[in-house]
């Protein structure tokens, strides 16, 4: 490693040669604002939040944008840097909705936070600012480009890293805005409503369509049975929003903190995710056996499944048919369910706790649905949720623990690691090697396809046969395996795609400034829910066996076709 | 059927974007949706980018021209000779503002930084037409006659219709 010898704020240090003067200062716990600066990502300067003095430098330098050289001395805390930056922040304030107040993004906002920090507390400038209209077309997202400080991260997360380019800039000096194409709505752009870019997002610009007035009122109601079943990566993050350890389970505190609420029955996705692998896992054998499409793609996303409707219809047949785990788990409650209590479904109401914002909009798909009732009634993000333990009072860190309600609330380590990128494939792999050859895998962790690389490879052989699959990191790499699939020249047989970067784990609907060393640390502790189950492989589930037996009769059967199995349609964005 | 304009660049290769918008503008006296959706899948670059590149360069324009282009020069002479009061004019004569077209597509009214005629400032052009030391109140008159010729046109198409 090539060091180069440096001076900021009369601190000397050896940095590594070709990081930013911000990564230098970081290093000797120098903190430089920025509100543009996305890491892993090239530059862009557009903010100017971070300007230092570099002495011999006639202006002020953007540290995110500049390399580190022998000699250089850095002031970043000089009176005239502070000033510039004072007067960056202002200017954006002035052109900026004053409603913090009623703001969805309050004590959460990077903006706020930058006026606290540089003490700002009267307005000098006074001007024309913008104005725009809110964009609430989509059923998952809502844009709101009057509260947009134009820095750039949502573009380039939707342009740069998933590759969707549904949002770009538009107009230029006083007009520019973030907009779509011909500023139309995002339910009728190429949007597959990941909600990456609120993940991004320094303001709320960006935020989720809230279902919280749904949830409360069906709460409220005396006459709706309320159900609520919680996805796996949701027990993994939730626990930050109250300062626990990041990576904490705290799925004891959780189920606890949902009755506390209100819901008379939890039950946990899991259990959809369990039986999404035994029709996933049949289904696969089946087309493996009759010579079906291969390879086959899982459907547990439904960014992704937006996404292949949207861009590539004439592969849709590669896709599995199954619903995903949660619109599963709400099936079988309204129909399973409602039959074995007696309870009607039409006086059920089902809230999906999900770390995603596509789920949304999937929960209102007209093909998921019982008899007209949608399958699951309301979806919750995991940072709505929050909302809604905190208006209660729910102090989460002094709960009890408490267990799921039963029968759908049984789950095995294999439902758990759905989570995380590459775990439906080790799940299914792990049922599918048993139905296959009658064994147990000899090592149930397939390493493989663990990690954040953009697409993972494993091959494993049964009876003989090698079958070789793939796992998609992020809706950004799946492009070139779609490519390849067109030209036939991918020897895969399965394939998991997932649409956000490192799975549901770091999923649009989970709390917010997430960084790469936070997700992993909820990985693990994924991992480690698997390790120390009792069962880890989903065909071990007790409760699924069960509902196979009562009611279901076997994977794939006309029933369990009808209930949850779904079809998907051609989308085509461009006609 | 207008394949051809975007088969004359290089597919996948982005960096054409803006030959190529001038082109399909060339053709269409602006760029319609439809032409730019076709580009969108020539070059694989997402629509909302190139809706950015076309509002933010001046010379690219989303809606169509109307038949008669009235250019106002906004330079340093005709400023001093007023033109300000005569943009204003065309504006309220034809109830639209600068940069649009009249309902019936007739007018669109354009600013220009200098015609290069200085000496008979201020000055419009109307297509090819050039209309100096104009004052206010002749505006009405110009407006009328270009309506006039337009109606007279098309009583001729349509008497070549019915013979």
């Amino acid at each position: 490693m090539k060091t180069v010898d440096i001076t900021i704020n009369n601190i000397h240090l050896k940095a590594e040669e070709g990081l930013t003067i911000l990564e230098a200062a970081k290093t000797i716990g120098i903190k430089i604002p920025t509100l543009c600066h996305m890491k892993d990502l090239f530059p862009s300067g557009a903010c100017r939040i971070c300007v230092v003095e570099v002495e011999g430098m006639k202006g002020l330098i953007p540290s995110c944008a500049y390399p580190v050289s022998n000699g250089m001395n850095v002031q970043t805390n000089s009176p005239r840097v502070r000033r510039a930056r004072k007067t960056i922040v202002e200017l954006l304030i002035e052109n900026h909705p004053q409603d913090c107040l009623i703001c969805v993004r309050n004590k959460n906002c990077e903006l706020q936070d930058l006026s606290e920090i540089y003490g700002i507390r009267e307005h000098r400038y006074s001007g024309e600012s913008k104005s725009h209209a809110v964009d609430i077309s989509s059923s998952s997202l809502e844009r709101d480009p009057a509260k947009c400080i134009l820095c750039g991260r949502c573009v380039r997360v939707c342009n740069e890293i998933q590759k969707i380019g549904a949002i770009d800039f538009t107009n230029r000096g006083f007009n520019s805005s973030v907009g779509t194409f011909y500023n139309k709505g995002l339910n009728v752009s190429n949007c597959i409503l990941c909600g990456q870019c609120i993940l991004v997002c320094p303001t709320a610009a960006l935020r989720e369509k809230s279902h919280l007035k749904e949830v409360t009122n069906a709460l409220n109601n005396s006459k709706k049975l309320c159900i609520v079943q919680v996805a796996p990566a949701v027990r993994a993050s939730i626990g930050e929003e109250f300062n626990m350890p990041i990576g904490l389970n705290v799925t004891g505190k959780l189920v606890t903190a949902l009755r506390r609420l209100g819901f008379h029955k939890v039950f946990d996705t899991n259990f959809g995710a369990d039986l999404t692998i035994m029709e996933e896992g049949s289904e696969l054998i089946d087309r493996l056996s009759n010579n079906g499409v291969l390879p086959m793609f899982t459907s547990c996303c439904p960014g992704w499944i937006k996404y292949i409707e949207q861009n590539r219809p004439n592969l849709l047949n590669h896709v599995s048919s199954c619903k995903s785990p949660h619109e599963m788990e709400g099936a079988l409650l309204k129909t399973y369910y409602a039959e074995k209590t007696g309870i009607n479904s039409e006086d059920m109401f089902v809230v999906s706790i999900m770390p995603c914002t596509v789920k949304k909009y999937e929960s209102t798909r007209p093909e998921l649905t019982e008899e007209k009732l949608p399958d699951v009634d309301a979806v919750l993000t995991v940072r709505e949720l929050v909302r809604l333990f905190k208006m209660a009072g729910i102090d989460f860190n002094d709960l009890p623990d408490d267990n799921f309600d039963n029968p759908l609330g049984e789950s095995t380590g294999a439902a758990v690691i759905f989570g995380t990128t590459g775990g439906v494939m080790e799940a299914a792999l792990r049922t599918a090697y048993f139905k296959i050859t009658g064994k147990y895998m000899q090592d149930l962790e397939l390493h493989d396809l663990r990690g954040m690389g953009g697409i993972k490879e494993a091959s494993v052989i049964m009876n003989g046969k090698e079958i070789k699959v793939a796992v998609v990191n992020g809706i950004g790499n799946v492009g070139e395996i779609l490519d390849r699939i067109e030209k036939g020249e991918c020897d895969y047989k399965f394939i998991e795609v997932m649409a956000c970067p490192g799975g549901c784990i770091n999923g649009g609907g989970q709390p917010l400034h997430q960084q790469k060393d936070k997700i992993l640390k909820r990985v693990q502790a994924l991992y480690e829910i698997d390790t120390k189950s009792k069962h880890r492989m989903s065909h071990e589930n007790e409760s699924v066996i069960k509902i196979y037996e009562d009611y279901l009769e076997y994977p794939n059967s006309h029933r369990a076709h009808d209930i949850l199995h779904t079809h998907y349609y051609n989308r085509q964005f461009i006609k | 059927m207008d394949k051809s304009i975007v088969n004359n660049y290089t597919a996948n290769d982005r960096s054409s974007i803006i030959p190529l918008l001038q082109d399909i503008q060339d053709k269409f006296g602006y760029l319609p949706e439809q032409e730019l959706q076709e580009a969108s899948i020539h070059l694989g670059m997402p629509l909302s980018s190139i809706y950015g590149i076309a509002t933010f360069y001046n010379q690219f324009r989303l809606t169509p021209l109307g038949k008669y282009v009235i250019r106002v020069c906004r330079g340093t002479a005709c400023h001093v000779k007023g033109s300000a009061g005569i943009l204003q004019a065309l504006e309220t004569e034809l109830g639209i503002k600068a940069g649009c077209t009249t309902r019936d597509k007739l007018f669109t009214i354009e600013t220009v930084a200098c015609i290069g005629a200085c000496s008979i400032a201020p000055v419009i052009s109307v297509n090819d037409e050039y209309f100096g030391r104009l004052t206010v109140k002749e505006i009405p008159k110009i407006i009328k006659n270009f309506r006039n010729k337009s109606v007279k046109e098309n009583i001729e198409i349509m008497e070549t219709i019915g013979e």
